[in-house]
């Protein structure tokens, strides 16, 4: 125990019904968290040696060429000047290649070339084995292996068997990266009392022993069988990450020919059209919610309790109730992402009212405006810089709740397409959805900014 | 009764941690439809509080204020504000921000455009009317400000430090602005400012303010104003009197802030 928990006092722990956390399951937790920290450790260390090679080569081969100017480069002082430090492209294009690299060195890409990691054994080895029984012979005998891929279905010849002691050949075959065991009874301990495998290739070997026989292992069990495992590489297998190409092809396919009957941009076209719907529900209540709350006290004091309590609750903790309450259609879904997007923009819009430079009303009213005027020709308009920000935000939130969602219910959508892959284990299919959900997220994201850029010029410049 | 009469206005902010602040008491003052009156005082005497209860956007703990016979309850398009900064409408152009005033009164788009480009020549924007407003410099921001108010035709413009935020020499620029525009328009106003110089140049009258409580400690009448119109200021203020009112003045607020600080010192 590294924990000592102290004792809830009696009367609170009649109210809270509460198991003390077990010193243990903490401490593997602790100790789980602490290992992924190496190992996180690890890859960035790797990722980063990768980025102090790419930097050598910019410097030697392409920083010298494009000579720097304009007003930065005349800067002296740019370490702590952060306008003065913007994105290097090379170091940009470099790193999306660098784990395009890991990715395709990690699966054995043929994109590669010569550059591979060891990949698996395949094709016929074997081994010899010396057994011994309880008179004190030995006996040698041959296994035959023959590791094959997962699409290959070979048809293994049968051993030989020439052998004439109690220890018998023996064939066997094996899918790559998977091991095989062999019992004893089956090999020779048929007719003999007492059969111990001694040595493998000539090696001494003892249960719980493992030998190496060239193009694999052996592990001999506590029971006397052989547990062989051919070399099984450094490579992934395609089951957990399909190479860059295969994943390409697939995507070509699946272009081309969709997924369970629904073509890969509908299930696209879904999740987005949901979005925008739900997204737009959202502001066409909640920038007039936001708007009432920022003018009037009556509003702001009723609807502040329900704003502040709903805001903090992420939209994925409300699923499981919008599937109870309107099970798995549309229409939970639309729900789901008009609760997401509400009170962003709610948040927002009351944001933007308060944002308002008192001067500006002043001047408004003594120019002559109305109540309504004000809040049509002034308040509105220099609350959008506020709105656009909640609506970017609001975008990014309905976006990620969409897929989540149509993770747990959907018929159509991106979300629906991986999950229903991932339960086939059609790895590549997943990993497409994943980075077309990406790039989707991503242009979202840009094509928002770039309305912003244009319909709020002023942004910032007040 | 024409005019702008301030009678007995007293102002106290009651302050959340119980106490109070006498920001205003028993401020008498008129002023005739005309008049150029300019307010000094050290910081805190209470101008601004003053100028907010004449828009209209603060009722006075105590007393009244009448415009032309009728009492100021809420801001009206007949008192114009100038403000220091931040009060233009960045989401329009300059015509637009200067059209502001006529059109939430619906007058018609030919006049309002009539209307503007005539203020445009008058504040020396002519080129400008299509400009953004983040696209400005200060002074021409402060330009468009004047502008915007004087498209209104307001009875009084009431100016809260109007060329606080400028560099010296557009503020000089603007100094001579603000008499042309006085003098062509004929119009009442009101300017507060904490410059001296620009309290005397700009001031037919003179009102300085004493703080704790606010109220009015002295009231000159001067000539400079007057001669300041369509001539060099630079010129006006090295009229002798200039010099000795300047210094005066000085003084005396030298004084009220030494007292402040004094007082609160002990
Ligand atoms: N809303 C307010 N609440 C409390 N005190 C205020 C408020 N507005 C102004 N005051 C106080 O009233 C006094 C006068 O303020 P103000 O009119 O802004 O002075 P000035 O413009 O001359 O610098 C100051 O002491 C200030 O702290
Ligand atoms: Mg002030």
């Amino acid at each position: 125990m590294i924990f000592s928990i102290t004792p809830i006092p009696a009367s609170l722990s009649e109210f809270f019904w509460f198991n003390t956390p077990d010193g243990g399951e903490v401490a593997s937790l602790l100790s789980t968290t602490l290992w992924m920290v190496l190992g996180i450790f690890v890859i960035f260390t790797i990722y980063m040696i990768f980025s102090a090679f790419s930097w050598v080569i910019h410097k030697l081969f392409i920083d010298g060429r494009n000579k720097a100017n304009g007003y930065t480069s005349l800067k002296t002082v740019t370490f702590g000047d952060e306008s003065a430090v913007e994105a290097n492209r090379f170091a940009s294009v470099a790193s999306v290649v660098a784990i395009f690299f890991f990715w395709g060195l990690a699966t054995g890409s043929s994109l590669l070339g010569p550059i591979q990691l060891p990949a698996p054994f395949l094709g016929k080895t074997s081994f010899e084995y010396t057994a011994i029984n309880s008179y004190g012979d030995t006996d040698k005998g041959t296994v035959n292996l023959l590791v094959h891929t997962f699409d290959d279905k070979p048809i293994l010849e049968k051993a030989s068997n020439i052998a004439t002691g109690f220890a018998r050949d023996s064939a066997i075959k094996v899918r790559e990266r998977r091991t095989a065991l062999l019992s004893a009874k089956k090999i020779g301990a048929k007719e003999t009392d007492g059969f111990k495998i001694i040595e493998i290739n000539g090696l001494p070997i003892k249960p719980n022993q493992i030998v190496n026989f060239g193009n694999g292992e052996v592990l001999l069990t506590s029971k006397g069988s052989m547990q062989i495992r051919p070399y099984d590489g450094m490579t992934m297998e395609a089951l957990y990450l399909p190479a860059p190409e295969d994943v390409w092809k697939s995507f070509l396919k699946l272009n081309k020919e969709g997924y369970t009957n629904v073509g890969l941009w509908e299930n696209v076209f879904w999740s987005l059209i949901r979005v925008v719907l739900g997204f737009t529900l959202g502001c066409l209540f909640g920038i007039p919610l936001g708007f009432a709350m920022g003018l009037s006290n009556w509003f702001r004091g009723w609807f502040d309790p329900i704003v502040e309590f709903m805001r903090p609750v992420p939209p994925l903790a409300l699923i499981p109730l919008i599937i109870i309450w309107f099970g798995i259609g549309e229409q939970g879904k639309i729900s789901l992402l008009f609760l997401a997007a509400l009170w962003i923009m709610t948040i927002a819009a009351r944001a933007g009212v308060s944002g308002v430079n008192i001067s500006k009303v002043h001047a408004a009213y003594s120019l002559g405006a109305s109540k309504r005027q004000l809040l049509m020709k002034v308040i509105l308009p220099n609350s959008l810089p506020e709105i656009f920000t909640g609506a970017r935000v609001a975008m990014g939130v309905c976006w990620g709740t969409v897929v989540a969602a149509e993770l747990v219910a959907a018929e159509k959508g991106a979300g629906k397409m991986i999950i229903a892959a991932s339960k086939f284990q059609l790895t590549d299919i997943v990993i497409i959805g994943i980075i077309i959900i990406g790039i989707i997220g991503f242009a979202i994201e840009v094509l928002m900014r770039k309305a912003e850029n244009r319909l709020i010029p002023w942004k910032g410049r007040g | 009764m024409s005019g702008l009469n301030i009678n007995n206005v007293s102002m106290t902010f009651e302050l959340p941690n119980g106490g109070s602040v006498e920001a205003l008491k028993n401020i008498n003052l008129s002023v005739q439809k005309g008049e150029l009156v300019s307010v000094l005082g050290p910081s805190g005497c209470g101008k601004t509080t003053l100028l907010n209860i004449l828009a209209g956007f603060l009722a006075p703990t105590d007393g009244i204020i009448e415009l032309n016979g009728e009492i100021v309850k809420k801001p009206s398009s007949e008192r114009g504000m100038v403000f220091q900064q931040g009060a233009l409408f960045e989401w329009m152009n300059v015509s637009k921000n200067i059209g502001f005033g006529p059109k939430m009164k619906g007058t018609p788009q030919v006049e309002i455009d009539a209307k503007v480009t005539e203020l445009l020549g008058i504040v020396g924007l002519q080129d400008f009317a299509d400009k953004m407003i983040y696209e400005m410099s200060g002074g021409m921001q402060q330009r468009v400000a004047l502008a915007r108010c004087l498209a209104n035709d307001p009875d009084v413009i009431l100016m809260d430090e109007p060329l606080g935020a400028l560099d010296a020499l557009t503020r000089e620029k603007m100094q001579s602005l603000v008499l042309d525009i006085w003098k062509k328009t004929g119009k009442t106003i009101i300017l507060i400012t904490h410059s001296v110089e620009e309290a005397l140049l700009l001031g037919e009258r003179l009102i300085v303010m004493a703080p704790r409580p606010g109220r009015i400690h002295k009231e000159y009448k001067l000539p400079f104003a007057e001669l300041g119109v369509g001539a060099d200021l630079r010129e006006v203020k090295r009229h002798k009197k200039f010099g000795t009112t300047r210094d005066e003045i000085l003084n005396m607020i030298w004084n009220m802030e030494e007292e402040i600080m004094g007082r609160a010192e002990s």
